[in-house]
Order: structure tokens, then sequence, then C-alpha cells
């Protein structure tokens, strides 16, 4: 068993920097490397490539990195832990050993995605009503397109035992890339809940990526080379201490601050921090700073998980499309006013009205809506005009009446060179519940 | 004296489905405790008018000297039900951070003090 182990990460997202995975496969100190590529949204989106095409359905990204990579993590002896499988691992790792000449190991984790049993599992009396709202599935059952259950880090670290150079899942959680190389490093108990709950932490900590290194502090102006930005490395021992640092030529900025910032992120009750494996209290955390782009951290305490996983159910509700203009003064705004009233005046004139349609001006206070003093003298303004609406022909008529105002509207009007809005669908999230002991998981070794 | 949030705090936003959650760290006990009387949650919701306009929750930590304020409802739907610019809140610290506060005289010693970033 190792003292101590060392894990990176180098994704904290679908579309991060595709530089840093490459960066970090390099670094001889490194035991494993975790790369997230999953949010709520991109199984949906994820689910939908795989209904067109059954060999998609997966961060192809990863598979381009590995396929580049192969010397450095066999040379290196790097582990790489993902959930790139999204709702198709398997392709994924056969399209990973077919450009590799079979030269990597996989272990696909799989029990996730329960898309194909979800009417199943209703059929039964399971209720799966919307944590957020209290609704019933029933309303949403058929228009369903994702169902992913967040399964426990167990799963991983039994994959780990089969000594594999990738271990591929899909709904993994974030904090579970970090959590199942610890657990099977070090074999703590299923109730070694502090040590769990402190892995829970460093996974936190990391699964955005350069969010705790310098990305998007408030004091960025301290943050040294954004350039090359470092990503995060945790080191953790069998004791469940761990530091927070990066590799010493990268730039960036850690911190107690850049630290804290990114242990609040997307935070709810900090008492009850809930992941499939432990109940996380972060009011508990001590953080450290030894001034030398490292935070140490201790006192982690945890609590017995919940008896049951979280499913993430996309569904899809309608569809929506974003169109904008910009134009300069003289009256800017007077004159994005006028732009923003006359599309919507028109497509109205034509019968169409939305279920709903949102007019910003991109400059003004499109973000900031009535919270800071504005400037009613701005020197240029972008319209941004959003529709959305159950009836897809509607949105594709509002995609139709953007570019006309440059010549029929009040004048300087510019940057349409994008051409017509996009129809987008409009997934929408469903958070539920399902009792853990009906859920299989399983490693599959490719 | 008048300062804004920003001289005394760091903050960062994000999404938690439909509302927005905004962490701020302080950086002295002393600043902290200030923040737990004077922070409030009415005085969040006074200031960010036009996107906090439902209930908001507070949540206290002092071992990271930090308030973790809960947005209720300010993201319109979330994710890609949302027609907000900015869907998933990550701008809400900024606008707070603009908050402006009456602080006692002797807080100038908490005072960070930014870079002339114009340079």
């Amino acid at each position: 068993m190792k003292k101590t182990i060392n894990i990176a990460n180098g994704q904290g997202f679908w579309g991060d920097s595709i530089d840093a995975p490459k960066k970090l496969i390099n670094n001889k100190i490194l035991d494993y490397l975790t790369l997230d590529y999953l949010a709520e949204v991109t199984m949906a989106i994820m689910q939908k490539q795989y209904h067109k095409s059954a060999d998609r359905g997966y961060a192809h990204d990863f598979v381009e990195f590995v396929s580049n990579s192969v010397d450095q993590i066999l040379e290196n002896n790097i582990k790489i832990i993902t959930n790139a499988g999204g709702v198709n691992p398997y392709t994924c790792a056969e399209e990973i050993k077919s450009k590799t000449n079979d030269e990597l190991k996989i272990a696909v984790v799989e029990g996730d995605n329960i898309i194909d049993k979800i009417d199943e599992y209703i059929d039964s009396g399971i209720k799966f009503d919307n944590l957020d709202n209290g609704k019933d599935i029933l309303e949403i059952r058929d228009k369903i397109c994702s169902a992913n259950i967040y399964i426990d880090s167990f799963v991983v670290a039994e994959a780990l035992k089969h000594n594999p150079n990738i271990v591929l899942g899909g709904r993994i959680t974030d904090p579970g890339l970090v959590v199942g190389p610890c657990l099977h490093e070090f074999g703590w108990d299923k109730k070694d809940y502090n040590k769990i709950a402190a892995a829970t932490v460093a996974g936190h900590i990391l699964e955005c990526g350069a969010q705790c290194t310098g990305g998007n502090h408030t004091r960025w102006w301290e943050v040294e080379n954004f350039v090359d930005i470092g990503y995060p490395i945790v080191s953790i021992s069998d004791n469940a201490l761990f530091d927070i640092h990066k590799d010493s030529k990268s730039g960036g900025l850690i911190n107690k601050l850049t630290v804290t910032e990114q242990l609040l992120y997307e935070m709810g009750d900090p008492r009850r921090y809930l992941s499939p494996d432990v109940t996380v209290d972060f009011t508990s955390i001590n953080l450290e700073d030894t001034n030398n782009n490292k935070v140490s951290v201790s006192n982690v305490k945890g609590m017995a998980p919940t008896d049951t996983y979280k499913v993430a159910v996309n569904y899809i509700s309608g569809y929506k499309a974003n169109g904008k203009l910009t134009v300069t003064a003289p009256y800017a705004k007077e004159k994005a006013t006028k732009i923003g009233q006359v599309i919507i005046d028109r497509l109205k004139n034509n019968g169409i009205i939305f279920d709903d349609y949102k007019i910003d001006y991109i400059g003004y206070n499109s973000c900031s809506a009535q919270s800071l003093p504005v400037n009613d003298n701005s020197n240029e303004i972008t319209v941004s005009i959003s529709v959305k609406d159950k009836v897809r022909s509607k949105i594709e008529r509002f995609s139709k009446e953007i570019a006309p105002l440059i010549t029929n509207g009040p004048p300087g009007i510019t940057g349409f060179a994008g051409g017509r809005p996009k129809v987008q669908e409009v997934i929408s999230y469903w958070p539920t519940l399902i009792p853990k002991d009906i859920v299989k998981t399983n490693v599959r070794i490719y | 004296m008048k300062i804004k949030l920003l001289d005394i705090a760091c903050a960062r936003s994000g999404d938690k489905g439909d509302s927005s959650n905004i962490g701020i760290a302080f950086e002295s006990e002393e600043v902290y405790h200030w923040a737990v009387e004077k922070v409030t949650p009415n005085k969040v919701k006074d200031h960010l008018k036009g996107i906090a306009k439902s209930e908001i929750v507070r949540y206290e930590l002092p071992n990271l000297l930090s308030l973790n304020f809960i947005i209720k409802g300010s993201l319109e739907g979330g994710g890609s039900d949302s027609l907000l610019h900015d869907a998933q809140g990550k701008t809400h610290a900024q606008l707070v951070l603009l908050m402006d506060i009456e602080v006692p005289d002797f807080f100038s010693k908490y005072i960070y003090t930014i870079p002339d970033l114009e340079k």
C-alpha cells in the first residue's frame, strides 16, 4: 500500500482545455489522471447523438487524447479515471482499442444508464418525483431522452482491481473520479466516513479543473501566467490528509481564497453535501495556506450516505433560438429597444406568439439587470432576442426574422455574420431519486 | 466608512438547478463576524434587483470565514430551459461584490488594495 498518491484533474467539463491533459500525462509524479467530461445536460446531448448513430454518445475528445498519449500512459504508469464514456462507454472503449493497437487495458463501469429500464421501473411503482418541485414523472414520461444514476465510487475501486490503464464510465460522480482511486489504494471501509468525506472534498476541489488554481478567481490580477495555467494535483494519504498543488513550472495561483471559492462553488446546504458514498459536512473543513501555491486540507467530517442514488433525467420540453444584432450610437439603447420590439411585433402580425421570449441588451444590462447603474449613452449594444415554444415551426419562423432589420430597421445595425439562428431543442432537467438496493453496477474489461 | 464588498471579500457563483448560489469568502474573523450581522439575505436581495426576485437562503461556514447564499428562482428555469443570457448565474458573484456597504472606520486595516489595472 502506498502512503501518498498523486491525482490530477485535466478536464472540468466537455469543452475544457485540450492541452491540460496532454501536459499532465507527462508529469511523472502522477499516479492517476482524472478527466471529467459530464454536466447535467451533457448526458442528454450524448443520448441524442447515440440515437442518431449507435457508434456515438461519448466524448470523442477523450479518444483523440488517449490515442496520442499511449506511450506516456504506459511509460509514466498513470491510470486514467474518466466519465468520458457518456451513454456509450462500450463503443468508446472499442474505438480506443482499435486506435491504439490493443495496447491499453480498459475497465468499463456500467449500470448508471437506465434509459432502457426507466419505463419498467415506473410501471413497477418507483415514483421518480421531481426533487425540486415534487411533480409526478408521468407528466413527462413520453418525452424522456436520458436517465442516468450518479453511481457510487466503490465500483470505480472495483474496476481498479483489474489493473487497467483506463477506468471508463458514464455517470460516475465528479468527485468519485478521485474517491475511487483512494478507496482502491487505501482499502478504506465503507464506514470510514471521515476519510471518504475528505476524498470527496478533494474531488470537489479538483472537479472544475483550473477553477481552484486561479481560474474564475475574484482577484484575477494576482494570477500569474493565465496562458499556461496549471491544472490541480491532489496528494492524499491513507489518513485522508491532503494537499492541493500544481506543477511548479505552470501558471495560475493556489491559496486559501482560490480553494475556498471552489469549495463554495455550486454549494447548497454546506452541512449536508450529498454524494452516493457519504454525506459531507463542509463546515468542518480546515484549510492551511503554505504560501507556495499549496493548500493543506484537514479535519473533514462525514456521515452515512442516504439510501437513495440521485438520478438525472432529461426530457425534451420544446424548442428555442437566440438571435443577436449589434447597434452603435447615436441612440444605441433606443435603437436596440426598437429592434427587439419590431421583430416581436412582426411575428405577432403573422400570428406567432411564443410561450416565452426575452430581449436582452448585451453591454447594457443583460447580466446585471437592475443591480448596477446603467450607461444610457452606450457606444454600442448587442440586442439578444431569445424565444421558446413547444411548436418547432414558430421558432423556425423567428430565425428568418432577424437579418431583415439590417436594411429595413433603424440605422447602423451589424453583427450578422453567423447567419440565421439555429433552432435548438430545449432539454429540461428532472432531478430525482432511486432506491440504492435495486441498482446493479458492474465492471466489464476490454 | 462606505466601501464595496469587493474591498474586503472574494466570491464565486454558479447554478443549482433553477437557483444560483453565491459563495462569499472573507479573510479575517472580525470581518466575517461583521458580515454575519450585516450581509443579510435582505441586503443581498435589495442589491440584486431584477435577479433576486424570490426567497434568499443563507448558510454560514465559520471554518471558511464564508457565507453561502442561495438565490432561489434567479435562473428562470435554469440550464437549457432558461432564456437568460447568464443562465448559470456565473456573473452573480461579481455583481454582489459591487454592493455598497458601510463598515467601521477601523476596517481600513482589512481593506484589500486593488492595483491599477489600466497599466
